[in-house]
C-alpha cells in the first residue's frame, strides 16, 4: 500500500483514512506493506519505533487487545521524502527552500519542485516493490500513482488507485495543469478505481472519461477511539460555540462560514465562532472577519493536533463544513463522535451517507445561517440530532469498507493477467 | 351471519411553505398552495374521481346490498370545497344513494384531545356541522385522527352523543380475543367500539402489489374466500383503509380498481354475508365484552402508539409551544389567525418531525415534503414563531387604536 502518516496526527483527511482502512483489512487478515514517505529526522523516529519494536500500539497509547496481532500483519517503509497530502505546488516550493527537510545521512536532495519530487518518489517507492512479494498494489491519490505505476511494471500485480480527492475538488476551475496529468494517467491506467463517494464517481467518469465499471465506490468510516476519549463533554449553556475546523482553503469554504457567522451574529450576538485549522486563505479570512467587525466573536487556533482536537470537538455546541467540493468528509463523522451536531455541505460525499445531519448548498449563506440559528435556539434540536447521529455512526465502520476493499483485491487478483 | 364493514379514510394536508428563520417577523403566510393544487389535483384524478365513481356504479349494480363509510377531513374538504366542486360532487352523488356514511372526526385531523378538551370539543362539533350540511346527516359514528383511541377518548366521545367509535384492533386491547366483535368501551353509557381487523385491512391496503408477498397477486376471489372461511366465529369484519389505497398506493396498474370492482359480487356469493355501515352495525349487534384501554393506541406504523407524532423530543416541543397560543389565538378574536393555527394543527406537520423512520429509509419517506425530520422541525417553529409575534403585535395596535377613540 502506498499510503500517508501513520499514525495520522490531524483530523480527517488522507491519512486518518488509511490509517483506519489498513488496521480493519489487517484485521480481516490481510498482510500490508505500508511504504510511505516522511521528512526530516524528527518524524522519522517514530516510525522507527512503531517497525522494530512489536508491542508498541499503533495508538500511541498502550496496545488494545488485537493490536499486537495487527502489528504483526504490517510493516511500514518510510522513505526519504518532502511530501504530505494535499500538498500543493507553492507550499512545496515554500517547505524546500525552508531547508525544512535534507537528508541526513546521504548527499541526495529532494526534487526542487512538487512534481519532481513526485516522480522522485515515485521511482524510490516503487522500486521498493524489488524486494517484497505481495499480490495487489492500493495507492492513495495522485502522489503515489507514478509509484504504484512502477510498481506494477516491475511486478505484474494489479494497481488499484483509490481516489479521496481530484484537482477539481481541490483547486476548483484553477487546476495544476501538470498535477491533472499525473491523475489522469493514474486513473486511466489503473486495473481499479475506488472512489470514496458517488460525487467523486461522477467526477471521475465526467471530468477524466474514465469508464464507469472500473470505478466502485466504498465510504469511508471513522476510527472509534473511545480509550482515547479523554475529554468528557465540557460544554456550558451560556456561550455557544460553533466550528469550522479543517484547512483554510478555497475547498473547504471558510469565507462562506465567515460570512454566516456574520449573519449569525446579527441576530444572535452571543455566539463564538471558532476556525481551526491552518491554510492559504487564512490572512484573507482574518481580514475579512475584521472588515464585519466581528472580530471579538471569532477564534483562529491555527492547526491542531491529536488531543487539541478533541478538546476542541468537546467544547463545542455544532460543527458546521462548508466545503466547496468535499470528496468525502470524515471531520464530521468525528463530531458526531463527541454529540456535535452537523451542518454539511450538500457538495460533499458524506452528505450521501448521513442522515441526522442538517444539509445545506455551500454557497447559501442565507440558509446556513438560518440553519445554525435553528440549531442554537432549539436545544431539542440539536438534541435529536446528537442522539440519532450517535446510532447512525455505528453503523459507519472501517469494517465495512475493508470488506469491500477486500473483495476488490480479490476481483483484480483473479482477473489480471498471468505473469 | 358475518357483516362486513368497510371504511375509506379521505385527508390530505395543508402543505407549509418552506419558511426560513429570516422570514419570520416578514411573511405572513404559511401555506405552499401551488405544492397542494398540484397534489390535490393528482390524488383526485387518481383515486377519488375514478374510484368514487366505481363506487357509484357498484352501489347502484348491488341495489342497496353494497354500502361503505367515508371520513373526510375538514382539510380535505377545505381544499376540495376550494378547488374541485366535481370531487364534492362525486361524494354528494354518493351519499344520495341512502348506502353510504360519512363519518365525523376532528375538523383539523388534530392531536387536540391531548393538549385541549375545549379545542377537540369545538372541532368536533364543526366538522359534525360541515359534514350535516354537506350530506344531510347526523354523524353516528367517530373515528378520531390515525385512529387514535383510549377510555378517556371514548368517554368524551360518548358524551358528544355518539353511537360508535373505531379503533385499531390490536391485541395490545384485545389481548387474544377476536376483532371481528363488537365492543363496549368500558366507563361509557352507549358508544360501542368497532375494531379493525389490521391484517385483511393491510392486506389489500399495503401488501396487495408487492411481488414478495406470498399471497400475491391477491384476486378478488381469493380475499372474499379468506373474509368466507372466518365466517362462523365473526359477528362482523372491520376493513378499515385510506381512500388512496385506490390509485395512489396501490397504482391503477396494479389491478387494485379491478378488485375492488369484483369484491362486492364475490363477497355476496355467500348468502350469509352482508355489507354494513358502522351505524349499522352498532345498530344491530351487541357488545360481546368489554374493551380496556388506559393508554392511547393509534393505527400508525409497526408500534400503533402515539410515537409517530410524539415520540421524540422535538414533536412534543413544537406541540407544546402550538397549544401554549391557544389563549392568545383566542383572545385575538380574529378568524385569519384562528384557521392558521387550526390548520397548523393537523397532525401530519408532527408526523413529518417523526425520527424513527428516518434510519430505516422507510415507505414513510414518500410522504414527508421535507428532506429531513429537523427540517421539519425548523421550518414548523419558525412559522410559529412569526405567528405568536403576529400575535403580541396587533394587540399593540389595537391599544393605540382605542386610545385614539378615548375622548380627550
Amino acid at each position: 500500500m502506498f499510503g500517508w502518516e501513520f499514525p495520522p496526527r490531524m483530523s480527517g483527511g488522507l491519512g486518518t483514512a488509511c490509517f483506519g482502512m489498513t488496521k480493519a483489512l489487517a484485521g480481516l487478515g490481510h498482510r500490508i506493506t505500508f511504504v510511505l514517505p516522511h521528512a526530516g529526522e524528527t518524524s522519522a523516529a517514530p516510525f522507527l519505533v512503531l517497525v522494530s519494536a512489536s508491542g508498541i500500539s499503533l495508538s500511541g497509547t498502550d496496545p488494545e487487545e488485537g493490536e499486537t496481532e495487527l502489528l504483526r500483519r504490517l510493516t511500514v517503509h518510510p522513505l526519504p521524502a518532502l511530501l504530505s497530502p494535499y500538498l500543493s505546488a507553492d507550499r512545496y516550493r515554500d517547505l524546500f527552500l525552508s531547508g525544512e527537510g535534507r537528508f541526513r545521512d546521504t548527499a541526495a536532495v529532494y526534487g526542487p519542485d512538487l512534481i519532481a519530487e513526485v516522480t522522485r518518489y515515485g521511482r524510490a517507492a516503487g522500486a521498493v516493490a524489488r524486494r517484497l512479494s505481495f499480490e495487489i498494489i492500493h495507492a492513495h491519490d495522485w502522489m503515489t500513482a507514478p509509484a504504484a505505476l512502477l510498481a506494477r511494471r516491475i511486478s505484474g500485480k494489479p494497481f488499484i488507485l483509490h481516489v479521496h480527492s481530484l484537482e477539481y475538488d481541490r483547486s476548483g476551475e484553477n487546476v495544476n495543469h501538470q498535477i491533472l496529468e499525473i491523475e489522469r494517467e493514474g486513473l486511466g491506467k489503473a486495473d481499479r478505481i475506488i472512489a470514496v463517494s458517488h460525487r467523486t464517481k461522477r467526477m471521475i467518469v465526467e471530468r477524466y472519461g474514465i469508464p464507469q465499471e472500473k470505478i466502485s465506490v466504498i465510504y469511508n468510516a471513522v476510527t472509534r477511539a473511545e480509550a482515547q476519549r479523554v475529554y468528557r463533554v465540557e460544554r456550558k449553556g451560556d456561550r455557544k460555540m460553533v466550528l469550522f475546523l479543517g484547512r483554510i482553503t478555497f475547498q473547504k469554504g471558510p469565507d462562506y462560514f465567515v460570512e454566516a457567522a456574520a449573519r449569525v451574529l446579527q441576530v444572535l450576538p452571543d455566539v463564538t465562532f471558532v476556525m481551526a485549522g491552518a491554510g492559504n486563505m487564512m490572512g484573507q479570512m482574518i481580514e475579512r472577519v475584521g472588515e464585519l467587525g466581528i472580530g471579538n466573536r471569532f477564534h483562529f487556533t491555527g492547526f491542531l493536533q491529536g488531543e487539541e482536537i478533541e478538546r476542541i470537538f468537546s467544547m463545542s455546541d455544532l460543527y458546521v463544513m462548508p466545503s466547496v467540493s468535499e470528496p468525502f468528509g470524515i471531520s464530521p463523522l468525528e463530531a458526531m463522535m463527541y454529540d456535535v451536531p452537523v451542518i454539511l455541505s450538500r457538495q460533499s460525499g458524506v452528505a450521501e451517507i448521513l442522515k441526522h445531519a442538517l444539509k445545506v448548498d455551500f454557497w447559501d449563506v442565507r440558509e446556513m445561517a438560518a440553519k445554525i440559528i435553528a440549531v442554537l435556539k432549539h436545544p431539542v434540536l440539536a438534541g435529536e440530532m446528537a442522539e440519532k447521529a450517535r446510532e447512525e455512526l455505528l453503523k459507519i465502520r472501517w469494517e465495512t469498507a475493508a470488506e469491500l476493499i477486500a473483495e476488490i483485491y480479490r476481483e483484480a487478483a483473479a482477473s489480471a493477467p498471468a505473469p | 351471519m358475518p357483516s362486513l364493514c368497510l371504511y375509506f379514510q379521505v385527508h390530505q394536508p395543508c402543505r407549509l411553505r418552506r419558511y426560513s428563520f429570516f422570514d419570520v417577523g416578514h411573511v405572513h403566510d404559511y401555506e405552499d398552495e401551488a405544492e397542494n393544487h398540484r397534489i390535490l389535483d393528482r390524488v383526485a384524478q387518481k383515486c377519488y374521481l375514478p374510484a368514487n365513481a366505481l363506487l357509484l356504479k357498484l352501489i347502484e349494480e348491488q341495489q342497496g346490498k353494497f354500502r361503505v363509510a367515508f371520513s373526510l377531513s375538514g382539510v380535505v374538504l377545505d381544499q376540495i370545497e376550494r378547488r374541485r366542486p366535481d370531487v364534492l360532487e362525486s361524494f354528494r352523488r354518493l351519499a344520495a344513494t341512502g348506502c353510504v356514511e360519512f363519518l365525523n372526526e376532528t375538523d383539523s385531523h388534530s392531536l387536540a384531545f391531548l393538549f385541549s378538551p375545549r379545542e377537540f370539543r369545538a372541532q368536533v362539533l364543526l366538522h359534525r356541522k360541515r359534514i350535516r350540511t354537506l350530506f344531510g346527516k347526523d354523524g353516528r359514528t367517530f373515528r378520531h385522527t390515525e385512529l387514535i383511541y383510549s377510555n378517556d377518548l371514548a368517554k368524551a366521545v360518548d358524551k358528544l352523543g355518539y353511537a360508535v367509535i373505531l379503533a385499531e384492533g390490536t391485541e395490545k386491547i384485545l389481548g387474544r380475543r377476536s376483532p371481528n366483535q363488537v365492543y363496549h368501551p368500558v366507563g361509557c353509557g352507549k358508544l360501542k367500539l368497532l375494531l379493525r381487523n389490521y391484517r385483511l385491512s393491510d392486506d389489500v391496503a399495503f401488501r396487495f402489489s408487492e411481488a414478495a408477498w406470498s399471497e400475491h397477486p391477491l384476486t378478488a376471489e381469493k380475499y372474499a374466500h379468506w373474509l368466507h372461511r372466518i365466517g362462523g366465529e365473526a359477528a362482523v369484519v372491520n376493513l378499515f383503509m385510506d381512500y388512496e389505497t385506490f390509485g395512489e398506493h396501490q397504482w391503477r396498474e396494479t389491478g387494485i380498481f379491478e378488485f375492488l370492482s369484483a369484491l362486492p359480487g364475490e363477497i355476496l356469493r355467500h348468502p350469509d354475508f352482508f355489507f354494513q355501515t358502522p351505524a349499522e352495525v352498532a345498530a344491530s349487534h351487541d357488545p360481546a365484552g368489554k374493551i380496556d384501554c388506559p393508554g392511547f393506541i393509534s393505527w400508525a406504523d409497526a408500534e400503533r402508539d402515539m410515537t409517530a407524532w410524539l415520540g421524540n423530543a422535538m414533536q412534543q416541543d413544537a406541540a407544546r409551544s402550538l397549544y401554549g397560543l391557544e389563549s392568545a389565538v383566542r383572545r385575538r378574536k380574529d378568524e385569519g389567525i384562528f384557521k392558521t393555527w387550526r390548520m397548523l394543527q393537523t397532525s401530519d406537520h408532527f408526523y413529518y418531525m417523526c425520527t424513527k423512520w428516518f434510519s430505516d429509509g422507510d415507505v414513510h419517506r414518500y410522504f414527508n415534503p421535507f428532506e429531513s425530520p429537523y427540517e421539519a422541525y425548523i421550518n414548523y417553529m419558525n412559522i410559529l414563531d412569526d405567528l405568536s409575534q403576529s400575535l403580541k403585535q396587533k394587540k399593540e395596535c389595537i391599544h393605540d387604536r382605542d386610545a385614539q377613540t378615548l375622548p380627550l
